[in-house]
């Protein structure tokens, strides 16, 4: 073995210790978990968007060579527990929104099994339904019980009587996910026993999950690597549960769901559309005295869940009078779900463009605007930050970029630049345990936490040699099953601050217990420290994006050729990794700046754009210059790592960046994303 | 996907004798849209006669003038054929707009004249459509619009043919060469396509079992300049919003010849003949290119969601006009 004493793997740009394997295709991702003589599922969805299964037809689907048979609400095992309507498959009749799934037929190969589905005859008795987010002022809004919605009661007084003031209404549309691997699940039961292979952000959430809905102990889930999943993979979905009633029903054999591109629009989850009502004030000096930022958001009838846009309007900015209130509308649509910063960055979109209107009207620069309203302590809780260094951003921002002449034109371009403010919570989810195994060689340190694509094969190992004093070659990490101890999942930038934390306590630990020369077999499992300053102070992660737009003069063509986010998010593990990911959240902020947009129909109650023929993200030639870079942070108090967690800082303050950018070269100000070529046209 | 019959035709003659033996075969080029369509079980068709392997790949200068293209040439290698790249830059340029490089690699020009409209409701077999479905209904007039036609259009269909190849091709009045079962003949290529009027399930004039051999492109004047400029949401991989074919002869400040067609806001490569007429003779002034654009734009029809492509193919037409006549001041 090699020496104890090092601890200098942490803020080196370690490469991907999993890249070569992604590279060379030797890792495997759920679908492509191999099996002796599998069933594949086909997924049939409802074609009503309300109502009920009034009859099926499955005898001829059955009929077709390869067929295993095609479950129904008539013959697919009973789940335990049918409390959350978005997992009760097959369970009744009942059609809560387009795309349910109806039937799920089984064949010895994909194209048999799509093959047969043409064959099912579903018959549907229909009702009226609702898919449309009304605007801000209808009455079929219902309070959302938020309870860290605000009224400091003078609110509207204080706007009346201010010198300058904004009113405005920002939209942000319905979004998807969309990794670049669909959710995908292979599942056997066998002897008792639900194995799992999924694409999953957090292999125990997804354990106790299935455990509850199916009425079992010891489900194994198995997943260690995840192609994206920004939110959508953090909790399971309906085509896991059908895998599992699959599986059930056929006994020994495996299942496999691969969820199409198109289902990915139906089936697991989405990101709520918003109409943000914003009324800003300030005083002569450019001081906010008033901000009201009232939202109204698209709701599911089968999932409780509210996208809380009005999170940054309650960190950002000092004002003596604040009122933030959500609204939701309960629609018969999909189930929403967490989709990359949810709610700070559709909030951060209205929020920071209401912002850059109201600092004009103050005859101010944007970015003196935000200094002069830069809150001492958290204006929601009063409790002091544990840092903040969003000024810093702002300031290093402007000297990098280039804050200066925010408009020009080149040819038949017209170029601006705009700025914004970022933001999210710095999150640490207790529960995680870490044990570390002394093999002879080598520490194998074991977590059930997971890699969706961030990292944490890299990183988590760079902080579990540092706290044993060893070199990275030393540790042999082990991430993405259930039969490593508990871990929290991969969900609101958490990831790194929870592990991290807990493995650091399980090397102090194993050192205490076994010294710096452990027998052979030695081992100790530790669980997350509390943190003393949880509570005591307000945690989030800051940064300021900074974006150049070109519009051009004839056809209104909006592109990015340059953008620059600085961040401020406390220790940085592995800035090679760490880069990737914000720039990767810039670049998604991208896609929602210019592109995102799910096209519903009213009629049907479907997104029309189903795909990515329809559905734009950026692609590389949208991709101009992208640049993400962080000040030094030390922060004490955020946890014991000093990590906050960046996979969801990189895409807050994107969007209004570039609206701001495209209204400096346009003089156009657009509140609805995404930006257009036709809101620029002339 | 339905199984289905394959073969490999080793000549045109058999391959268009496969194809018309059988009312549910079609020809099998790069089968970038139609195994798309295959898997979403829009298109279901029992038998695949491949022709990627028939010996029509080339690019030949014809002793008459002009250059034949061959049916199964790959977008990306016509796009990089010298003589198009000197001679025909609005096709280069119209192929290179087009799809992704994967794509480009695989998409044959006959396969790429005779895709499919991209409409969602075409694509979608849950939705009516008339394309798909004479008689069920047309879902895009009054549903979600933005990319369909402004142009062409009519109470039973308003999709958009895709191709930008086609455009350029209009405006290069390009004919389109047949083999058939009957007797083989030539088509230009904007009597290639048909409106929709009251049937839609048709996109061309071609018989069962007709096959595209080759392209003829007409001899390229040496005065002439001609450019493409595809508009779309993102900076590639999207079909167009609008796009304009141009061919335009200027001489002494004056129009001496033009050809136009768009893409992106009609139902078929749609031939901009008012345009052309107004321009024929004209000074080669901004006012006149949009005096030419307004004749053409006329009869715009827009939808619900796309009535920004009346003003933007304005826009596109000007600017395309503008620069092609500013290259012929700076060369003159």
């Amino acid at each position: 073995m090699t020496g104890v004493g090092s601890a200098d793997s942490v803020g080196t740009a370690v490469r991907r210790l999993d890249g070569p394997l992604k590279v060379t295709g030797n890792a495997r991702y759920a679908a492509e978990q191999p099996e002796t003589e599998p069933l594949y599922a086909h997924l049939i969805q409802s074609t009503v968007a309300r109502g009920r299964v009034s009859s099926i037809e499955t005898a001829e689907a059955e009929a077709v060579e390869g067929v295993a048979g095609v479950l129904t609400r008539h013959n697919a095992p009973a789940l335990a527990s049918t409390e959350d309507p978005e997992m009760r498959v097959l369970q009744s009749d009942e059609v809560a929104y387009r795309g349910q799934i109806v039937a799920v037929v089984l064949a010895g190969s994909a194209h048999v099994a799509t093959q047969a589905a043409n064959l099912v005859r579903v018959e549907y008795a229909e009702s009226e339904h609702d898919v449309e987010l009304p605007d801000g002022d209808s009455s079929r809004l219902v309070d959302a019980g938020i309870d860290s919605d605000v009224d400091t009661g003078g609110v509207d007084e204080a706007w009346e009587s201010a010198q300058a003031r904004v009113d405005v209404t920002c939209t942000t549309p319905l979004e998807h996910n969309n990794p670049m691997e669909p959710h995908a699940t292979v599942a056997t039961w066998a002897d008792g026993q639900l194995t799992l292979h999924d694409s999953t952000q957090g292999v125990h959430a997804t354990r106790s999950a299935v455990e509850a809905l199916f009425g079992l102990e010891h489900v194994r889930v198995i997943s260690p690597y995840v192609g994206g999943g920004f939110g959508s993979k953090g909790l399971p979905h309906a085509p896991l549960v059908a895998a599992g009633l699959a599986a059930m029903a056929f006994p020994g054999r495996a299942v496999k769901v691969t969820v199409t591109r198109q289902q990915m629009f139906t089936l697991v989850g989405h990101r709520p559309a918003t109409v943000q009502r914003l009324r800003l004030a300030a005083d002569h000096s450019g001081r906010l005295v008033s901000l009201s930022h009232d939202i109204a958001v698209s709701a599911s009838r089968v999932k409780d869940y509210v996208e809380q846009a009005g999170a940054p309007s309650g960190t950002m900015y000092a004002s003596p009078q604040r009122r933030i209130r959500h609204r939701m509308a309960e629609l018969d649509l999909p189930a929403p779900t967490w989709m990359r910063a949810p709610g700070e960055c559709p909030g951060m979109f209205g929020l920071e463009v209401a912002v850059d209107e109201l600092a004009e009207q103050c005859g101010m620069d944007p970015i003196d605007f935000r200094i002069r309203n830069e809150p001492e302590t958290d204006p929601s809780s009063g409790l002091p930050f544990s840092s903040r260094n969003l000024l810093r951003c702002l300031q290093v921002g402007a000297e990098r970029f280039g804050w200066g002449e925010r408009s020009w034109r080149r040819g038949r371009g017209q170029h601006g630049i705009g700025v914004a403010s970022a933001a999210f919570p710095a999150f640490q989810i207790p529960g995680s345990r870490a044990r570390i195994v002394f093999t002879g060689e080598r520490y194998r340190v074991e977590i059930g936490a997971a890699d969706i694509g961030t990292g944490t094969w890299t990183a988590l190992a760079q902080i579990a040699a540092d706290a044993l004093e060893v070199p990275l070659d030393d540790v042999d990490l082990r991430i993405g099953d259930t039969a490593l101890p508990k871990a929290s999942l991969a969900g609101g930038s958490s990831g790194l601050a929870s592990w991290g934390g807990t493995v650091t306590e399980a090397a102090r630990e194993f050192r205490d217990e076994h010294g710096k020369d452990p027998v052979d077999g030695a081992e100790t499992t530790s669980k997350m420290p509390r943190n003393p300053d949880a509570g005591q102070y307000s945690m989030h992660a800051f940064g300021a994006q900074f974006a150049e737009v070109r519009v051009d003069a004839d056809t209104g063509e909006i592109r990015v050729p340059r953008m620059l986010g600085v961040f401020a998010a406390g220790r940085i593990v592995n800035p090679r990794t760490a880069r990737s990911q914000l720039v990767g959240g810039m670049i998604m902020g991208v896609s929602m700046a210019l592109h995102e947009h799910s096209a519903l129909d009213p009629r049907f109650g479907h997104v029309v754009n189903h795909d990515f023929a329809g559905y734009h993200i950026a692609s590389n030639a949208d991709v101009g210059d992208v640049e993400a870079t962080w000040v030094d942070e030390h922060d004490p108090h955020v946890n014991s790592v000093g990590v906050k967690g960046i996979g969801e800082v990189g895409i807050v303050g994107a969007a209004p960046a570039i609206a701001n950018a495209a209204y400096a070269a346009t003089g156009v100000r657009v509140r609805d994303l995404p930006l257009t070529l036709d809101s620029f046209l002339r | 996907m339905n199984p289905f019959d394959y073969e490999r035709a080793s000549d045109a003659r058999g391959a268009v004798a496969a194809v018309a033996a059988r009312p549910d075969a079609q020809f099998l080029g790069g089968g970038t849209n139609l195994v798309d369509h295959m898997k979403l079980g829009v298109a279901q068709p029992g038998m695949l006669v491949d022709v990627t392997r028939l010996p029509f790949d080339s690019v030949e200068a014809r002793p008459e003038g002009g250059v034949r293209v061959g049916g199964m040439m790959r977008n990306s290698e016509l796009a990089a054929d010298p003589l198009i790249r000197e001679w025909y830059p609005v096709l280069a340029q119209a192929l290179l707009a087009g799809a992704s490089g994967q794509l480009r690699n695989l998409a044959t020009t006959g396969g790429n004249l005779l895709q499919r409209t991209r409409c969602p409701y075409f694509q979608d077999l849950t939705t009516p459509c008339n394309k798909r479905e004479p008689g069920s209904g047309c879902s895009a007039l009054h549903g979600w619009n933005r990319d369909h036609a402004v142009l062409g259009g009519s109470s039973e269909c308003v999709a958009v043919h895709p191709s930008d190849l086609a455009v350029a091709l209009t405006a290069l009045d390009a004919v389109v060469r047949l083999q058939s079962p009957g007797h083989d003949r030539g088509l230009p290529v904007h009597s290639l396509y048909k409106l929709p009027e009251d049937d839609p399930s048709h996109d061309t004039v071609l018989e069962h079992g007709e096959l595209i051999t080759a392209v003829d492109l007409p001899e390229a004047s040496p005065h002439t300049r001609s450019a493409y400029r595809k508009v779309r949401d993102r900076a590639s991989f999207a079909f167009a919003l609008s796009s304009v074919a141009a061919v335009v002869e200027v001489a002494d400040g004056v129009v001496q010849s033009a050809r136009i067609a768009l893409g992106g806001v009609a139902t078929v490569p749609w031939r901009a003949s008012r345009a052309e007429e107004v321009l024929r003779g004209a000074p080669a002034t901004e006012e006149t290119f949009r005096a030419a654009a307004d004749a053409e734009l006329e009869a715009a029809e827009p939808l619900r969601h796309n009535e920004f492509k009346v003003a933007l193919t304005r826009n596109t037409i000007v600017a395309v006009l503008r620069d092609l006549a500013a290259a012929e001041e700076g060369s003159g």
